[in-house]
């Protein structure tokens, strides 16, 4: 089917004919995001440059029933930004601009399109520090760390992107531009819009800057590796650190094949072992961080670790928590297709859900790796198999099923952090219940009344 | 795997922020291809010859996607579908690739005609006679960048078999490579030298072929295949210690031998023996354990260091020259911001590619003005004459070499001392 070629016209006038892709290979190149095993085709990609850009296209989708679906970088793990037949791919990267920042009020202004690196340097240069930092983050886009509030590996003391967001220009789906959110420290004139929209998943309008809070940066860090001969030590480890009151900046995880993927790939002589491994930092104050890093290796020691090993150096302590980040991706060297979850707990009963994930795994008899942020309770088994093997694939959604079920019925959640999207839809209405669902349905409506923005995505 | 760690690292989708332009949307296209979802297009293969083939996807992707052998893969099943063919890329093609870089005698006569027409004071009369602003502006831009040809190909400078100096530690050959030989022989001269004053015995036959890279990186894999037989008969592997060359771009090619003879029965063996075999100059010398030139009276010098494409991303070598240039006496190292990224020239992408090599090439030396360095060293031709070009444009004073003709100049000055 040929997208409308009036649309396209009205597209061309508002952003510029070299702004609207309709190519194939232009369409096959967005066909997907960063979702294992989903692709389709859209209309077109357009870039828009400039939030009357944006407003125009919203506008012109309204009038036309146009489906669009937002895109930052397209690293999304629940199908957010996959999209919908025939719709407008609306792309934000070329908006990425620093628009200010503010010393004296501690903020900045950026435009989404910015990458999460781009905030975090600037940050850095003027002597201040914006934590929120996923795996992702030298790519994603801060529009969409906002639209899917993004955690990262500080998110156990520093939280997650929502914590982070104080103001938002929002284009509404018929294309009206509202600002929500400021610079005071306190507001509460009014709902607090500016929260509705942070999870979004681009599916109640489009950010077209976001406003961010920035804290001062710690003066010392410290990081280390601690091992285990168990993957449940590890777990107890984490829950025995929180219950001695100690809040470390990243609790991360690995059990032991993402170990061996990770090291494969970025050869910095991790410890190869061991069944699980946990990257530790504390930060602040120096005196504080020397306690708790010694607490943190008693504790440690006492939960029969085999091993911890200290960063020597800030280049070396870099170099543990970017190997992290690559964990995802590095588990692709044993299996074509990863499928990950997202599954979180209360943190109480990490060493449960270890043990259960485990089980499942071989009840299903699939390669696993999980790793995770422990100190958030976010675990991200990833089964590791192929699109093509069928029946592998069905054992794969059997298991995940059994997962949801455990993560719900220890008080857990269905998704931590990457988003419902497609990934988690089938599974929303069960977890969320019927009354939050209504109002979810409720809202949107109201807010986009012709259902343009990412429809078929997170509920119908 | 599609997670797009890899984008940020891709100089033409930094460029451009277009998904087909990086490393994952050119992907997604060559896999659309092989389930039957495209056709190879004229856009298809425009757009595997934008691609720069910097190979720093493969430095970023944790997945450990081959990016190097889809891509030439690519390029071939481009070639193979006739949808760039025009008679003159044909007849390029043919010169270039089937003819001239097929054999070096008729590489060196075309080097030799090239250097008559600069000697005789051919290039400045017509550069002086307005002739140049006859012919359309890219041509008189490819006269511009035209190198210098040296007054002597390497057989001229080094003898074929060079003794250690000193007591013999290794047996190894010397590739002088093609765009070496004639551009930078010098920098052959100064690799045999460096290598005798390490313990090696070095051979050079004077007659040595290309090596195939150009071929293989633009879709000709059987002329690659006839290369790769002819050097690795030429040097026997089981022969030497090392198989050396100083030219990061053959380099990362010469070590695939085994891959591109895969399915050969009579050289699948040899060449696993040859990949086992090359090394490129610094690798080599840090492995042995080079002997620092004895502290001298060279001037100071404020060197930087650009990381070639085919050196740090192709084959991962990034602290050997940097460990080199260390060991020379009154040599200060400043790190180069950037030093990884792609300076624009890959192969023959500024001939194809103006635009882009142009872009890449100004940020190259944007960052090189940074460190307030007088000198630059890279690990390849192309990189060398891709800056000299540009440096000699802007107007800039700046010694532009290989990191070996720094150190053997520092060899020299020792027995001065
Ligand atoms: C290797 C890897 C590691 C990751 N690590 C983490 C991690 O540690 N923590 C974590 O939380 N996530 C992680 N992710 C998931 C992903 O990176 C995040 O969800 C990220 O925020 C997505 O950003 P993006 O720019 O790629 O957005 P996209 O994938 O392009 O879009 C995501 C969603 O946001 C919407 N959207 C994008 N921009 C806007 C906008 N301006 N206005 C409204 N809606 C918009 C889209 O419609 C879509 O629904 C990881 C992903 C990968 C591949
Ligand atoms: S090539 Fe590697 S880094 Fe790039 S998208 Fe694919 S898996 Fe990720």
């Amino acid at each position: 089917m040929q997208f409308s070629t009036e649309i396209l016209e009205q597209l061309q006038l508002a952003v510029g004919r070299e702004n609207v892709l309709t190519a194939k290979e232009d369409l096959i190149s967005y066909s997907f995001d960063g979702t294992a095993a989903m692709q389709q085709m859209p209309g077109c990609v357009v870039f828009a440059r400039a939030t009357e850009e944006v407003a125009a296209i919203l506008k012109l989708a309204h009038q036309t029933r146009t489906a669009v679906v937002t895109r930052g970088s397209g690293t999304g793990l629940s199908g957010g930004s996959l999209p919908s037949p025939q719709c407008v791919v609306l792309c934000t990267v070329k908006m990425n601009r620093i628009l200010e920042l503010d010393r004296a009020n501690l903020t900045m202004w950026v435009e989404p399109g910015v990458t999460t690196l781009q905030v975090a340097d600037a940050a850095s240069a003027a002597g201040l520090f914006y934590p929120p930092d996923p795996g992702s983050m030298r790519i994603s886009t801060i529009g969409g760390n906002v639209a899917e509030n993004s955690g990262g590996l500080r998110g156990l003391k520093y939280g997650i992107t929502r914590n982070y967001v104080m103001g938002l220009e929002v284009v509404l789906p018929n294309g009206e531009i509202m600002r929500t959110g400021n610079k005071c420290v306190k507001d509460v004139a009014g709902y607090s819009l500016k929260d509705l929209f942070i999870g979004s998943e681009g599916t109640l309008g489009v950010m077209t800057k976001v406003l961010l809070r920035l804290i001062p940066k710690p003066q010392a860090k410290k990081t280390m590796v601690a091992t285990f001969a168990q993957m449940d030590h590890a777990a107890e480890a984490v829950s025995a650190i929180i219950a001695a009151q100690i809040i470390p900046c990243t609790l991360e995880f690995l059990d032991r094949m993402t170990i061996h993927c990770v090291e494969d790939y970025a050869k910095i002589g991790l410890p190869l072992d061991c069944e699980a491994l946990l990257l530790m930092e504390t930060d602040g104050h120096p005196a504080a961080v020397a306690e708790e890093a010694a607490q943190m290796e008693r504790i440690c020691r006492e939960q029969g670790c085999l091993e911890v090993r200290v960063a020597k150096d800030d280049a070396e302590a870099t170099k543990l928590a970017s190997a992290r980040r690559t964990a995802f991706s590095a588990l692709a060297r044993v299996a074509p297709t990863t499928i990950l979850e997202d599954a979180t707990v209360p943190r109480s009963e990490l060493a449960k859900m270890i043990r259960f994930v485990a089980a499942v795994a071989r009840k299903y008899q699939l390669k696993i790796g999980t790793f995770g942020h422990m100190g958030d309770g976010n675990l991200h088994p990833t089964f590791l198999t192929d699109e093509r093997n069928k029946d592998e694939m069905h054992r794969v959604e059997e298991a995940f099923k059994e997962i949801f079920d455990e993560a719900i019925r220890l008080g857990g959640t269905i998704t931590g952090e990457h988003g419902v999207g497609l990934a988690k839809k089938s599974i929303l209405p069960k977890f969320a219940g019927d009354a939050q669902m209504r109002v979810m349905r409720e809202l949107r409506r109201v807010l986009d009344p012709n259902g343009i923005l990412n429809p078929g995505k997170m509920f119908d | 795997m599609h997670c797009g760690l890899c984008l940020p690292t891709c100089p033409t989708y930094d460029a451009t922020k277009l998904e087909r332009n990086s490393p994952r949307g050119r992907i997604a296209l060559m896999r659309a291809i092989a389930d039957d979802r495209l056709e190879p297009t004229r856009a298809f293969a425009d757009e595997m010859y934008f691609c720069l083939g910097c190979l720093a996807c493969m430095t970023a992707c944790p997945a450990g996607v081959n990016y190097a052998e889809l891509f030439e893969h690519a390029r071939a099943e481009a070639e193979a579908s006739g949808v760039l063919d025009s008679p003159k890329r044909s007849l390029l093609r043919n010169f270039t690739l089937r003819w001239l870089f097929m054999d070096l005698n008729r590489l060196q006569g075309v080097g030799l005609a090239l250097r008559l027409y600069q000697r005789l004071g051919l290039q400045s009369f017509v550069r002086r006679s307005g002739v140049l602003k006859l012919l359309p502006r890219r041509l008189r831009e490819l006269e511009a960048m035209m190198p210098s040809v040296q007054s002597h190909f390497s057989a001229d400078l080094i003898e074929p078999v060079t003794p250690a100096s000193g007591k013999r530690r290794f047996r190894v050959a010397l590739l002088t490579g093609c765009a070496q030989d004639l551009i930078f022989s010098g920098v052959n001269r100064d690799t045999v030298e460096v290598l005798a004053r390490n313990g090696c015995e070095v051979v050079t036959p004077p007659e040595q072929s290309c090596c195939g890279s150009l071929h293989a990186h633009n879709g000709e894999w059987e002329l690659a295949q006839q290369l790769a037989r002819k050097q690795i008969d030429q040097f026997p592997p089981d022969e030497y210690d090392a198989i050396v060359t100083n030219a990061a771009g053959c380099g990362s090619h010469l070590k695939h031998y085994a891959k591109l003879l895969h399915d050969d029965p009579v050289y699948h063996r040899r060449a696993e023996l040859w990949d086992a075999k090359v090394r490129d100059i610094h690798e080599w010398l840090t492995h042995i354990g080079l002997e620092p030139p004895a502290s001298n009276r060279l001037p100071v010098q404020r060197v930087t260091y650009h990381e070639a494409c085919h050196l740090c991303h192709g084959q991962k070598i990034t602290a050997q020259p940097r460990q080199i240039l260390r060991a020379i006496p009154n040599l200060k190292l400043v790190e180069l911001p950037e030093s990884t990224w792609c300076c624009g020239s890959a192969g023959i992408y500024n001939l194809i590619q103006p635009e882009m090599a142009a872009e890449l090439l100004d940020r190259k030396l944007e960052h090189i003005r940074s460190t307030g360095a007088e000198v630059v060293a890279t690990g390849n031709p192309g990189c060398l004459l891709q800056i000299i070009n540009g440096a000699k444009r802007q107007g800039m004073a700046l010694r532009v070499v290989h990191p070996i003709t720094l150190l053997a100049e520092a060899y020299r000055q020792e027995g001065s001392v």
